[in-house]
Order: structure tokens, then C-alpha cells, then sequence
């Protein structure tokens, strides 16, 4: 079985929805009319020029095009996870921390996915490089904006108890043990839900992009499967890179907490 | 030897400062905001200066930091906590330093959030002596106390430094009670520190 092919015919069916959500937040004043529709707008030409992109890059198969594509899409994400911190590193550890952690995990697990687990030839296959590394980002993204959010708002708050701490002769790690914990399960909580609610409260997007597009659900479920573990993993490990090289830096090499180095 | 040595200490808006303190209180005084408490941060190696401190022969830029800061024993103006009793705060259960300053041993196992202001800088006060620190920096220990305890403190204070020989540095508004500690004072006054004797 196929895809049924959607025409612009169709698509605009469901555009006049969001024309009659726009057109009720005027009437109720929601304020919103302008968002609804710059949002939408952008939704159409985004995924447009993705999908161009993505059918000129499957007949290519070109390591490097796909190499350009994943750093693209890594420093994108970079920039999303500072600009979700309410409390952000100054200078280059604003956007670098984040992206590092991210880059680390994120790429090491989807090359690992695509060599070791899928097999995929050659293993730069984009048709599965780019979808897997898609969501490996964004959800690492989530984990680290929250792990990292969570560490610096905690720290700026409970800087007296962090430094009463130290000045009691505990080291850094311990000062801050507490805040680098809860900051990395802050980061892990949405994924471990995600998990547990699977199938149950949601089903899945991709799964359900693969059912509709024809592939066997039993299929579609084991790679709805081997996603979340790699999600779960690639967020929890770039949770903990980002919170313990986050919580490093908030001391310098006297162990001071230098909390001026936060924006 | 636990002599306390300052040489060219600069933090903040203060003159570079140098002194030394030998097993003895000595007073600390100035009025609000004139770096009083950043010289003890400083001294404690808790913030950035310039400058180095001494404590005998050893050099706080050459000692590990943690060490520094359990031998150097600075007592914040306001105390802090992070768990919930008081006694999850403290490594060893020193009753000595409790009862003298009329805390109950049970008080080891009071909640935090409900003590008074002037119960937690006594316990705060038995928690930093508990280190066996070998200078003690106070910044204000008596600030939030009655009569009666502003007392128990100064002789714990007083035994403490006598008995194991620490030089006290001691922040203090009271003309009062500098009179009963030390015979030195250290007035901070337009960002000149000067040693006057009371």
C-alpha cells in the first residue's frame, strides 16, 4: 500500500482552519491573529524548503552534504537551548556549552545507531542519518535547555548556601552536588515520561508517519523503539555533560563561585 | 606557629592592606559598605584579590583551596542552610560548644526553618568552631543576639582563640563590647584601613 499524494487542494482545506482559528482570536481579541498566521506561514515555506533540500540530498548520498546539513541543524539547536536560558555563560560558554554537549552525544549515538544498530550502507545513508539525528537533536535540545536552565537560576539563587559550603571546607562538586543533580534530572524527567507514556497517552509521531505512509506497525514499532532508547540516552548523557561542565565553570581554579560569569 | 599575615591584600574599593594578627581578638570596624566583609571574603580566599595572605609559613595562592578555607574559619554575617535539621549540617556532635552557648543537645535535631535568627547564628557559630579552624574571621557574630548570648559568645570566642591560639579577626559596631575583646581595632575609613588601639 501507498501514501495517498496530497494536493494543494487539500492542504489548503486544512489551512482554512488555522484562516478560522486566526479570524476567532480577532473576534475574542486573543491578540494572536498576527502569530497564528506568521507562524503558519513559515510552517509552509520551512518544511517546503526542508523537503527540497532532504529530495536533493537522498540522490546525492554526498558525505559532505550531509555533514553540512547536521552541523547546520546542530548550530540551530545550539542557539535555541541559550536562547531558553533565562541566565545564560557570557562569552563564547553561552552558546558553546549547549552545543557541545549536544554535538557530543547527539552525533556519537546517531553514527553508533547508524553503523552498529541499523547497518545502514553507506552508513551516512541520509534518508536515515538526517531523520535520526532531526530527533536526537530535538529532544537533547530540550534536556539540555532545561539541565542547564536549572543550574544557573539555582545557583544564582542559592549562592549564599553554595558559598557558606566552600567557606565550611567542602570542595566545588560538593558545594554544588544538590543543584547538579536536580538539574540533571530536571533534564531527564521529559524523556522518562515520554517513555512511559508510549503508546498509551501518545502515539509516537514518526511511528505514526511510517503506519501512514504503509509500513507494517510492527515495523514502525521497533524503530519507534530504537529511537526512544537513543533519545533517552542522547539526552540523559548530554544532560550531564552539560551540567557538569556548566557547574565547572560557575568556580574558578581557587574554587571561588563566580557567578558574574553568568549573564 | 598561627600567626595571621596580610600582605598588600586589595579587593574592592580598598587600599591595599597589610597587618598581621597574632593569637589575639582584634576588632574590625567601619561603617556599612566599607568593605569590611569583602576584606574577610578575601582573607578567606572566597572571592577574587589581589594580594596574599599568610597563616605561619604557608601561603593561601599555594594551598589547595579547600584546606585554606577549613583552617581559615569565616563566619558569614547571615548564616546559611541546606538541610532540613540542624544536625545533618555537623560532622562530629560537639555537645561542648552547644551547651555552652545554651543550645540543648535534642537541638541537633530541630528543623531549620523553624528556628529563630538568633538560634541559627549559634548553631552557625558551633558549626565553624566544630572544623577546628586556626584563624576565625566574624563578621558580625553577635548581631542578632539578646544580651545574655552576645556574652556566651564572646567567652566561647575567647576560649577558643586562648586555648588552641588563633588569631580572631571580629566585625563589630558595638564600642562596647570591642572594649571587653581586643586591644587592637582596624578602622576602615575611606577605603584606608588604620589600626588604632582601643
Amino acid at each position: 500500500m501507498n501514501v495517498i499524494s496530497l494536493s494543494p487542494f487539500d492542504l489548503s482545506l486544512a489551512a482554512l482552519l488555522v484562516l478560522v482559528l486566526a479570524a476567532m482570536s480577532l473576534i475574542l481579541k486573543l491578540g494572536l491573529s498576527h502569530r497564528i498566521l506568521i507562524a503558519a506561514i513559515r510552517t509552509v515555506v520551512q518544511l517546503l524548503l526542508i523537503g527540497l533540500v532532504l529530495k536533493t540530498l537522498f540522490a546525492q548520498v554526498s558525505l559532505l552534504w550531509v555533514s553540512v546539513l547536521s552541523i547546520f541543524m546542530l548550530l540551530i539547536a545550539g542557539r535555541e537551548v541559550m536562547a531558553r536560558q533565562q541566565r545564560r555563560f557570557g562569552g563564547v560558554w553561552g552558546y558553546g556549552l549547549g552545543t557541545l554537549s549536544m554535538f557530543v552525544s547527539s552525533f556519537a549515538l546517531t553514527i553508533y545507531a547508524l553503523i552498529v544498530i541499523v547497518g545502514t550502507d553507506p552508513w551516512y545513508t541520509p534518508q536515515y542519518a538526517i531523520p535520526l539525528l532531526g530527533m536526537m537533536l530535538g529532544n537533547t535540545m530540550t534536556g539540555v535547555s532545561l539541565a542547564l536552565d536549572k543550574l544557573t537560576t539555582t545557583a544564582w539563587q542559592q549562592r549564599s548556601v553554595i558559598e557558606a559550603r566552600l567557606i565550611l571546607g567542602q570542595d566545588w562538586r560538593t558545594a554544588v552536588g544538590d543543584i547538579t543533580r536536580d538539574s540533571v534530572r530536571i533534564g531527564m524527567i521529559p524523556m522518562i515520561n515520554a517513555m512511559a507514556a508510549a503508546g498509551i497517552v501518545s502515539l509516537p509521531g514518526m511511528m505514526t508517519g511510517q503506519i501512514l505512509s504503509g509500513t507494517d506497525p510492527i515495523e514502525a514499532v521497533k524503530y519507534q523503539i530504537l529511537i526512544m532508547f537513543l533519545i533517552t540516552a542522547g539526552t540523559g548523557f548530554s544532560a550531564m555533560l552539560a551540567t557538569w561542565i556548566g557547574a565547572r565553570r560557575l568556580f574558578d581554579e581557587r574554587q571561588r563561585l563566580r557567578l558574574e560569569r553568568l549573564s | 606557629m598561627t600567626i595571621l599575615k596580610v600582605c598588600d591584600l586589595k579587593v574592592g574599593e580598598l587600599r591595599p592592606v597589610s597587618f598581621s594578627v597574632d593569637n589575639e581578638v582584634v576588632c574590625l570596624t567601619g561603617p556599612s559598605g566599607a568593605g569590611k566583609s569583602l576584606l574577610l571574603r578575601a582573607m578567606a580566599d572566597l572571592i577574587v584579590h589581589q594580594g596574599e595572605a599568610y597563616l605561619g609559613d604557608k601561603k593561601c595562592s599555594k594551598i589547595n583551596p579547600v584546606v585554606w578555607r577549613q583552617w581559615v574559619g569565616l563566619l558569614p554575617a547571615e548564616s546559611a542552610w541546606w538541610m532540613d535539621k540542624v544536625g545533618d549540617h555537623f560532622k562530629h556532635k560537639s555537645d561542648d560548644y552547644l551547651t555552652a552557648l545554651n543550645l540543648p543537645t535534642e537541638s541537633l535535631g530541630w528543623e531549620v526553618s523553624r528556628c529563630s535568627t538568633g538560634e541559627k547564628q549559634r548553631f552557625a557559630i558551633v558549626r565553624l568552631l566544630e572544623q577546628q579552624p586556626k584563624v576565625l574571621l566574624l563578621d558580625e557574630p553577635t548581631a542578632s543576639l539578646d544580651a545574655d548570648s552576645v556574652k556566651q559568645v564572646e567567652a566561647v570566642i575567647q576560649n577558643y582563640s586562648s586555648e588552641f591560639n588563633v588569631p580572631v579577626i571580629w566585625v563589630s559596631h558595638d564600642k562596647q563590647q570591642i572594649k571587653r575583646l581586643a586591644r587592637r581595632e582596624f578602622k576602615i575609613l575611606n577605603n584606608e584601613i588604620k589600626e588604632v588601639t582601643v
